[in-house]
């Protein structure tokens, strides 16, 4: 697809505004850490976790921990949207199953999820499978009720109009509501994965032998603040690339949304 | 014979109370007619369209098309409602082809159908568009094409200009109008502008407010052809005014 000029335009003052963001960020930093006025004990110097970058990279571990926690994050996710998502289209389309499963959710979603990682580890261990079941239970009840609301959010007349127009319920449901709710669903799939980045942390944070989360909690034991804030540094950006590439896959997926426009 | 209901009747329930939208509605349109129902807002003629369409189930009364009990929607009824309802992920052309994919026809000939339809309103050059590059008169105009492309028995209009400005409207009556002198099918057309059913009907249903009933049934007898200029007739301010007498009875009592 071609750009036009303005919209080049735009996009070069978009960029230059979020580089100013954090540009004013690392000044700020900068000004902090090297005139002294915060120890090193509690604010490293910008080199000291570049520093770190590095050396995490020569021990192997930077990219290894990484993909760890993207992997486990993903799995867990997807196996919660995979769940959920039928499971909300038939709270919405179902008034039997909006009663039997509505109140469920709800009860569920209000248990924090922190307070949930005793049991998983009882159940599951310290290995991947309980990092799944963290993220699954943080975000699949949840997603479900979000479904749900993106579902019932399509405009009901549209479903008429292809009752009239001869469509079957069943084609109804999988060529007007599905991609009529497509949007929200996207919404509802990239705010959750969000989530889930929090909830693995807190999982690595507890018990864990590999990941980024992990990585952070054993760099606090050695007092290695520089490292730490490798590690969060490292989550930022990993965060900011999945949200980037959702938007690129609602635009790929749903072209016609304003959604899809970004913000 | 085509469309014949039978005192039909609904109840349904708002915040606790007990509304009865429809009581004792009977009323037919012949083959080939454009009949209007008209009546204040609120006073359930949509509803009637709806249980017309089987998107509602009457409470009492039976709804009979050709002969046929109507139970549920179906292809056989198109139609066009006020909000608009084209899908928006869906190019105009593939909007139009929406029904005969349904039927499952060939797509050349799906494809050769909707353009047919389509220039049939005036936005051939528009086959590509989505629906969210076009005005609201478009879409509406899309949405015609789409409910005729399907080659329905009966159409069923639920104040499909209502959201459309003045001149807009105008000209979308008479767009319909050449279209139905054209292909003649029978509309049943639901509305609360009195100068929209006058111009459009052969028989206007004028319907009480609620809870509706039809209050009287009246033929428009002015000439077809007809596009908006017969709205300055005298013959057509006649009808406005006993009309006018008829709805003012029913809006006055609030």
């Amino acid at each position: 697809m071609s750009r036009s000029a303005p919209a080049l335009g735009r996009l070069a003052g978009r960029t230059g505004i979020v580089a100013g963001t954090f540009g004013v960020l690392l000044g700020i930093w900068c000004a902090a850490a090297y005139s002294g006025a915060v120890k090193d004990l509690f604010l490293p110097k910008p080199h000291a976790v570049l520093w770190a970058f590095v050396e995490m990279q020569r021990e192997g571990i930077l990219w290894q921990y990484a993909w760890d926690s993207t992997y486990r994050v993903m799995v867990g996710w997807a196996l919660a949207a995979a769940v959920s998502i039928p499971l909300g289209v038939l709270v919405a389309t179902s008034r039997r199953a909006g009663l039997v499963l509505g109140p469920l959710m709800e009860f569920a979603r209000y248990l924090p999820v922190v307070a949930l990682v005793p049991l998983t580890l009882l159940y599951f261990g310290i290995g991947d499978g309980q990092k799944f079941a963290v993220i699954f239970l943080g975000t699949f009840f949840q997603l479900v009720l979000m479904v749900a609301d993106s579902v019932a959010a399509v405009p009901r007349d549209l479903c008429r109009a292809a009752a009239t127009l001869g469509a079957s319920r069943t084609q109804t449901y999988a060529l007007v509501l599905l991609p009529g709710a497509l949007p929200g669903i996207m919404d509802d799939l990239r705010i959750t994965v969000g989530w889930a980045w929090t909830y693995l942390v807190v999982a690595e944070l507890v018990a864990a032998n590999s990941g980024l989360g992990y990585m952070i909690l054993k760099s606090q034991r050695f007092l290695a603040i520089d490292r730490i804030f490798a590690g969060l540094m490292a989550i930022g950006l990993l965060g900011l690339a999945t949200d980037f590439a959702f938007k690129r896959l609602t635009r790929l997926a749903v072209p016609w949304s304003e959604k899809a426009g970004g913000r | 014979m085509t469309l014949e209901l039978f005192g039909i009747g609904k109840r349904f329930r708002l915040g606790g109370e007990e509304v009865v939208a429809l009581e004792n509605v009977s009323l037919s349109v012949a083959q080939g007619e454009l009949a209007v129902v008209v009546g204040p807002s609120g006073c359930g003629k949509s509803t009637l369209l709806n249980i017309v369409a089987g998107l509602e189930r009457a409470g009492t009364g039976r709804a009979v098309l050709n002969g046929r009990e109507i139970t549920g929607p179906g292809a056989d009824r198109g139609m066009v409602f006020q909000s608009y309802t084209l899908f928006p992920w869906l190019s105009v052309r593939k909007n139009v082809e929406f029904g005969l994919r349904m039927k499952g026809m060939p797509p050349a000939e799906r494809l050769e159908r909707a353009r047919r339809y389509l220039d049939l309103v005036g936005l051939a050059e528009f086959e590509n568009a989505l629906p969210g590059q076009l005005s609201g008169g478009m879409k509406q105009r899309v949405a015609i094409a789409r409910v005729l492309a399907n080659r329905p028995e009966m159409l069923l209009m639920d104040e499909p200009f209502g959201a459309l400005d003045a001149q807009t409207r105008l000209l979308l009556q008479d767009l319909l109008l050449k279209v139905w002198q054209k292909h003649k099918t029978t509309i049943l057309f639901i509305t609360h502008d009195i100068d929209e059913a006058i111009l459009l009907a052969d028989r206007i249903f004028i319907m009480s407010r609620r809870p509706g009933r039809i209050l009287a049934e009246l033929p428009v007898d002015i000439e077809r052809p007809r596009d908006h200029t017969v709205t300055v007739s005298p013959r057509f301010t006649a009808i406005k005014k006993d009309i006018m007498e008829m709805l003012w009875k029913e809006i006055a009592q609030d």
